[in-house]
């Protein structure tokens, strides 16, 4: 291995080799490395280019909220992931990555040229251009523009992986596994709460875990070596569960938080097969305690985003957690001391290094050790241009004038192959703010920190601007103690000794001779958005931080603003002449780090998409060839074709039989709800539009139920079982809706009505027989039961017994035939329908699906809600007058049948349809008008339903037209697309009018 | 006149490092009086001072807004253009905006990014097949360009949809308007506020409205948080907030306000070029020109004005994604974010005169609203000017509550957009 | 998602519930009485409140009972919970 793997550390695993290839090049590392660790240590880091000038860039952090250094894994079309962060990525035996947004590679990018074009292609630039001549713009500017999208690409074949939820419940919910998260949920733990501690990295510990500077010592160790042993403690705490690798993606309202646990992505090849990928954690806590600690934000400058520019502390961690370093000459360029820890480390490694300071001093301890350690400062100094096309090779220093807002002096030209930068830290209150909490700005360090919002949650550590190890831990611990209710006294004799920041200078947007205009001094990164892009902006009268975002695509990329908001923002304060914090800052919207949708789905997905209802006879369907339609969630048989039959040769036949001799039809799907209580007639009259209190016991009727306006909401039969207890039957689809609906009004309108409902749908099967052979069949299934027309006449029921098991039967039709429907509990209902099919041998009986029984409810006029009905349809517009009561006082919807509207004449009303070819069949759907002349053409309604009857020969239709009442024997024109249709309007009923089927 | 926007000016201004550009709008204090105020600074609510400063030659006037311009639904919304309604009269008024919309950015100077990419809306049942049929049909004697698709045909227009017959839900066809698309939200708001600036009219943001200031049965003036501004009439288009402005006047508007969620994936390259939206399944998808996959479904059911809905929304939109996309899968959900809507019971439109004199309100998009923000500006600039309704926005009015002359196109609505 | 104290089975997830919107509309006794405005007052006009507002829910994948519910809609906070039938708490 290179050179630039400088000594071991206990988190990278020697031993073990670990060999991935990038841009189809092999390289290796070890396990314990990223990719971007293992790249650096093969001292790549030109990693990609950027969204908009294509510039070389390369990596920048060590985390999440790396702009730069994101790649397309794996080539595989099911497989391959798009813009993950190689920052984050653990490499694996096999792993495969790809650079993004080049071509033909990223050293040589034809996409490039965008650089050369920038002064052309400013903020906004779009909106500004390309309307002109307006028929380039469909053609090519829109297609150049939308060629130019994207960073990495999507796969292309279903992903083969699976995702798993899981949901749990905890007293407290400790997110972030550094200092102040560590301690938190110690006490926690310790005090008898349910515990979980989560965090994103591999290990916990955060950025405290790989301290090891004098200046920073807790009870006499380096701060890594106790925080080490406090890791080592909380592993033993029994209601403690401790899940790394998992990160926070929201944190909704009511301490509701989703949390992603990455099962194998950091496994090889073989051993992430066949296992669960990743795990959405759903998490209820009592109390939250975030601990997300900060990001270090870089300085703004020009081009200052060549690849060898890295965040300082980064260059730390690659070198002191991963053994990595970032280069052989490096200068570290800060406003604040924590860059100094950067600078000793890498001294103590023999890695050359320096510091520019933009402070004119610095009096910290650390500031001092690394004065006597003989590493040059550069105070009061800025860098004001880099140099090096795919890596950094010089930096160009300058000296501040005293006020900061100019250089003077000489200008200072430097090689090196890395630079470090440190603009200070931002404090992660993304949890806070997701969770709706508000922000103070703090003046001292120049961040937002979170404003308390409630008693079940509180920020503690770096993300609350708590910045120093002893104010860490004494802030922590009272905070917690307090927050818990508790006392614990663990860290009360806690000795803690650090270097603390004494001056402090912050500019947002760092002075240079170059005017701004000609200068790139990025604050997004990967979208290329540049300090003078946000000027722009302002000048052209974009005020609020969320116009100049959106104008500038600030903080928009893939890392959302994590690096760039708080310059933007800084800028613009700066530049309006206003106080930052008076501002306000954009949202930080869910998801923290982008989340896979696989995850967010879970399992439900294919097969598990949504619930399947089959009835108990859906086997003998199956069995049988039935095509399947899909009603509500229900599975119907739709028909049921016989030696290759198409549907229209297998309806026609089954239609035939039905009215011939026999059919059957599985009716189980239709609604059944059990209605039960002294007051159930009562309350059935004021649910449906007829009255309900004369209907004799064993007797059915049809009811229409209206919504409160008027309009058709669903039908269905009632029988009255006894004297308090009905069955009432629903449309399919619209059984739950119905019953939501029912108890609405019983709990909430009538509580006085003494009326139980219960949905019984699912209780039982319902097998309907019909046809003038209907009676014989019932006969031989139910040889004792007296199926005489006076005693057992059509809407009536009666209970008997099939083997000893309850049916109910009951005479009603939706066909016009003589029909008897059988309801048995379900586990019976294939051997009820059995049986009927053996009984009915003899008699030809012809299973039918959907499409019959609407083919012969048609012929009968009978409406079907839903598909006759569209929620503008009234009794009334259905020729259905004779079903609203008028004697009843009041009904649902009854009301508003008399408003000006509703009462019109010329309303929409069902008619039948016939058309002059009686073989042409007419499209439902299709609109109907009188006079194809007119502009506009004027539609006068549409075909609801259509069929060719084979018991009649001909083509009928149902339809709804403007003012149909009066209009039968009218001529009307279907205008299709190549030919006009010529119809006459009809009765509704095509078959058998008087009714003659039903006693047949 | 302001800079005239083009690649000429954006050369000119390169040689200057763009530092001489001008405002696309400007931040005045608010006048005492003005001849009519719009509260609302959305797309609808500035176009409609654009409309009435250029077709009705008012321009002593001013928009309020709460925030900051396109701040609400304008700038949250998944930007679906489309006019393939059912009803004569929500044809005429999208079709009356999707008209506007394919020279806007020429009459604006300002690249709205109107792409016509076509939107297609799947049919998963039998019932769905008849639904959306009929209203091909109607669109197309309504001169409305819908057109219906077999599946076959479906696949071949969007090839990634999953159209395997053995899914929960197959796909059995679509509609398709070929006119249809989307644009870019926020320049929508930015074009016409530099445009109504142009002619005079006063932008006014972080102005929030806390009062209406009635003469009996006629409006005086508005209490704001910059003080009282006088004016005759007051056009409301405060979308999830019209209520709120209702209940200072005194009136009840037959709305709900409820969230509406959306979201987008990480950008990739182009992989789907269309607009495809389903009822049965329950969400829709577009890319934008960022490489963003743009995602989007139904509202939550309960009132709120949090802006952010509840989280298994998100996760039922993305498994009806999953299920139509399965490639989709290893996408990466970036943001996701809520707005508030505004819903009437027939799912369309209020755009309407009140029992105010010189009030008038444009509210009750619910989900759909942004497709329509050119004709709505130009519909409601009118209302107000000739205190008249268009004949495009005549069904449209609050009495339909009353007499019971509904628009309902829960049809076309019942998927968000 | 909020947490919703159904006062029959206790606190669950909202994604349990459903809303029925405004509360303490009542249903006209006599319906026939009513002008059409009166009548589309009832119907559709609804306060919408920004704010604590009285409302119905339903727990619809639970005991599917009906019960009313003050929350804040500005930050979903809920204030209180009473069965049907019972008074308002006073706000």
């Amino acid at each position: 291995m290179s050179d630039l793997r400088v000594h071991k550390t206990k988190y990278i695993n020697e031993t073990k080799r670990v060999s991935f290839k990038y841009d189809g090049k092999n390289y290796f590392g070890y396990e314990g490395d990223t990719l971007a660790s293992a790249l650096l240590a093969n001292g790549v880091h030109l990693i990609g280019r950027s969204f908009k000038y294509h510039r070389p860039r390369g990596i920048m952090t060590c985390g999440s909220e790396e702009p730069n250094a994101i790649c397309q894994i794996s080539d595989k079309n099911d497989l391959t992931e798009p813009n993950v962060r190689a920052t984050e990525l653990e490499i694996y035996d096999g792993l495969e990555a790809f650079s993004q947004n080049c071509w033909p590679n990223v050293k040589f990018d034809i996409g490039g040229i965008n650089n050369l074009i920038s002064p052309l292609i400013p903020a906004g630039f779009y909106y500004k251009t390309f309307m002109w001549p307006k028929s380039f713009w469909k053609k090519i500017y829109e297609p150049l523009i939308r060629m130019s999208a994207g960073l990495g690409k999507s796969p292309t074949e279903p992903d083969p992986d699976i995702y798993d939820h899981k949901y749990v419940h905890y007293d407290v919910l400790v997110i972030g596994g550094g200092l102040s998260g560590i301690i938190s949920a110690k006490i926690a733990a310790k005090s008898n709460l349910k515990t979980l501690l989560v965090d994103d990295k591999k290990t916990l510990g955060g950025s405290t875990i790989y301290q090891s500077n004098d200046s920073f010592k807790i009870d006499d160790q380096h701060s890594s070596k106790w925080l080490e042993k406090e890791i080592n403690e909380i592993s033993e705490i029994e209601n403690l569960t401790v899940k790394t690798r998992t990160s926070i993606a929201a944190y909704h309202g009511y301490n509701y938080l989703l949390a992603r646990e990455n099962l194998t992505d950091h496994l090889s090849i073989k051993d992430k097969k066949d296992k669960i990928r990743q795990r959405l954690w759903k998490i209820r806590a009592k109390k939250v305690i975030v601990a997300t600690g900060s990001i270090e934000r870089p300085l703004v400058f020009n081009n200052n985003d060549r690849p060898g520019i890295l965040l300082s502390n980064s260059i730390n961690k690659y070198l002191d957690y991963y053994g990595v370093a970032c280069g052989t000459n490096i200068i570290l360029f800060t406003n604040n001391d924590s860059a100094y820890e950067t600078a000793i480390s890498l001294h103590k490694k023999g890695i050359k290094n320096l510091i520019v300071d933009l402070r004119k001093n610095s009096q910290s301890e650390i500031a001092k050790q690394a004065q006597n350690l003989g590493i040059k400062i550069y105070f009061n100094h800025v860098v004001t241009n880099t140099f090096g096309y795919r890596k950094i090779n010089s930096v160009e220093l300058m000296e501040l004038s005293d006020d900061g807002n100019t250089t003077i002096g000489n200008k200072i030209k430097l090689n090196c192959d890395c630079l470090g930068i440190s603009g200070g830290w931002t404090p992660m209150v993304h949890m806070h703010t997701q969770s709706g909490g508000k922000l103070d700005f703090k003046n001292d360090d120049q961040v937002f920190i979170p404003k308390e919002i409630d008693n079940d949650q509180i920020s503690v550590g770096a993300c609350n601007g708590d910045f120093d190890l002893e104010t860490i831990i004494d802030k922590t611990v009272n905070k917690i103690n307090i927050f818990l209710e508790i006392n614990n006294q663990d860290y009360k004799n806690t000795k803690v000794g650090c270097s603390i920041e004494k001056e402090k200078r912050n500019i947002w947007l760092l002075p240079n001779k170059i005017p701004l205009g000609k200068t790139k001094c990025f604050i997004d990164f990967q979208n290329d958005s540049t300090a003078k892009d946000i000027k722009l902006a302002l000048k052209e009268g974009f005020r609020s931080i969320e116009h100049v975002k959106r104008y500038t695509t600030t903080g928009m990329a893939t890392d959302q603003g994590k690096l760039s908001n708080m310059h933007a923002l800084g800028i613009i304060a700066d530049t309006a002449g206003v106080k930052m914090g008076t501002l306000g800052t954009t949202t930080f919207r869910p998801p923290f780090t982008p989340l896979t949708f696989g995850t967010i789905v879970g399992r439900n997905v294919g097969k598990f998409f949504e619930v399947v209802r089959k009835t108990s006879i859906h086997d003998w369907h199956v069995d049988n060839k039935a095509k399947f339609e899909n009603v509500g969630q229900w599975k119907r048989p739709w028909y049921y074709p016989k030696n290759g039959e198409t549907m229209h040769d297998a309806v026609q036949r089954e239609s035939k039989a039905a009215r011939d001799s026999a059919g059957i039809l599985d009716a189980s799907t239709l609604g059944k709800i059990d209605i039960q209580g002294t007051d159930a007639s009562e309350f059935l009259n004021r649910i449906y539009t007829n009255a309900w209190s004369k209907l004799s016991i064993g007797k059915c009727r049809y009811g229409l139920m209206l919504n409160e306006d008027g309009m058709v909401y669903d039908d269905g039969v009632t029988t009255r079982l006894a004297e308090n207890h009905y069955l009432m039957t629903t449309t399919t689809g619209g059984a739950a809706n119905v019953l939501g609906k029912l108890e609405d009004y019983l709990q909430t309108e009538w509580p006085e009505l003494d009326v139980y409902l219960t949905s019984v749908t699912d209780h039982y099967s319902t097998a309907s027989v019909c046809g003038p052979n209907s009676k014989k069949i019932i006969n031989k299934i139910f040889p004792e039961l007296d199926l005489n027309d006076e005693d057992f006449p059509h809407m009536s029921f009666k209970n008997t017994k099939l083997d000893n098991i309850n049916c109910r039967v009951m005479r009603i039709s939706f066909t016009g035939e003589l029909s008897y429907e059988i309801n048995i509990e379900s586990k019976y209902g294939k051997s009820l329908w059995e049986k009927c099919i053996n009984a009915g041998q003899e008699f030809n009986i012809t299973p039918y699906g959907t499409e019959t029984m609407h083919l012969l409810r048609a012929e009968k006029g009978f409406i079907i809600v839903g598909q006759d009905t569209d929620g503008t349809m009234t009794p009334s517009d259905l020729q259905m007058d004779w079903i609203v009561s008028k004697k009843k006082y009041d009904f649902i919807g009854k009301r508003s049948l008399y408003r000006s509207d509703t009462i019109r004449e010329d309303r929409k009303q069902l008619v039948g349809l016939l058309t002059d070819d009686p073989k042409e069949i007419l499209e439902e759907g299709a609109q109907i008008v009188s006079d194809t002349n007119t502009k506009p053409i004027d539609m006068l309604g549409h075909v609801t339903s259509s069929y060719f009857s084979p018991n009649l020969n001909k083509s009928i239709a149902l339809a709804v037209v403007r003012s149909g009442k009066n209009m039968k024997g009218q001529k009307l024109i279907i205008p299709m697309k190549n030919k006009n249709i010529n119809v006459t309007v009809s009765d509704t009923i095509f078959l058998d009018k008087e009714n003659k089927r039903l006693n047949a | 006149m302001k800079n005239k926007y083009s690649i000429f000016s954006l050369i000119k201004n390169a040689f200057s490092d763009h530092e001489n550009w001008q405002q696309a709008w400007g931040d005045p204090e608010p006048k005492k009086e003005y001849d009519a105020v719009i509260v609302g600074g959305g797309g609808h609510g500035l176009a409609t001072a654009y409309y009435l400063a250029k077709k009705h030659n008012l321009t002593n006037i001013a928009v309020v807004e709460k925030g900051w311009i396109g701040g609400g639904n304008t700038g949250r919304n998944t930007t679906i253009i489309r006019s393939n309604y059912l009803w004569d009269a929500s044809a005429g008024l999208y079709d009356h905006a999707l008209k506007i919309w394919e020279n806007l950015s020429q009459e604006l100077n300002y690249n709205v990014m109107f792409s016509q990419r076509g939107v297609m809306n799947l049919a998963h049942n039998l019932q769905d097949v008849r639904d959306l049929k009929r209203r091909t049909h109607a669109n197309r004697l309504n001169g409305i360009d819908a057109v219906w698709l077999e599946t076959d045909e479906v696949k071949k227009f969007c090839p990634i949809i999953n159209t395997s017959q053995d899914i929960r839900y197959p796909v059995l066809g679509g509609t398709l308007q070929r006119r249809a698309g989307t644009a870019r939200h926020d320049a929508v708001a930015w074009g016409y506020a530099r445009g109504a600036n142009e002619m005079g009219v006063d932008i006014i943001q972080n102005c929030e409205v806390k009062g209406i200031k009635r003469n009996g049965d006629k409006v005086e003036g508005l209490e704001t948080t910059k003080g009282f501004i006088k004016t005759k009439k007051i056009g409301v288009v405060a979308a999830g907030h019209s209520s709120v402005i209702a209940n200072m006047a005194g009136i009840k508007l037959p709305l709900e306000s409820k969230p509406l969620q959306a979201l987008v994936s990480e950008p990739v390259k182009p992989i789907i070029d269309t607009v495809v939206m389903s009822n049965a399944v329950h969400a829709y998808v577009s890319q934008s020109d960022k490489g963003e996959l743009v995602i989007g479904a139904g509202t939550d059911s309960y009132v709120s004005y949090t802006q952010r809905g509840s989280h298994n929304i998100v996760e039922d939109t993305l498994k009806a994604i999953l299920e139509l996309y399965p490639i989709f899968s290893r996408m990466k959900m970036l943001r996701q974010w809520g707005g508030i809507v505004d819903i009437c019971p027939d799912a369309s439109p209020i755009i309407s005169k009140t029992n105010i004199k010189g009030l008038y309100f444009n509210c009750g998009w619910g989900t759909g609203g942004f497709k329509a923000t050119p004709g709505s500006g130009d519909l409601f600039a009118h209302t107000i000017a000739n205190d008249e309704p268009h004949k495009l926005n005549a069904a449209f009015n609050l009495n339909r509550f009353v007499s019971g002359d509904l628009v309902d196109e829960h049809g076309a609505a019942a998927v968000a957009h | 998602m909020f947490l919703i104290n159904c006062p029959f089975c206790g606190e669950r997830d909202q994604s349990e519930f459903s809303s029925g919107g405004e509360a303490h509309i009542v249903r006209p006794k006599q319906p026939t009485e009513l002008s059409d405005d009166q009548w589309a007052e009832f119907l559709f006009m609804r306060k919408n409140i920004k704010g604590v507002q009285f409302e119905r829910w339903n727990h619809s994948h639970g005991c599917r009972k009906w019960f009313n519910v003050v929350r804040d809609t500005s930050n979903d906070k809920i204030h209180s919970v009473y069965k049907m039938g019972e008074k308002p708490p006073v706000k």
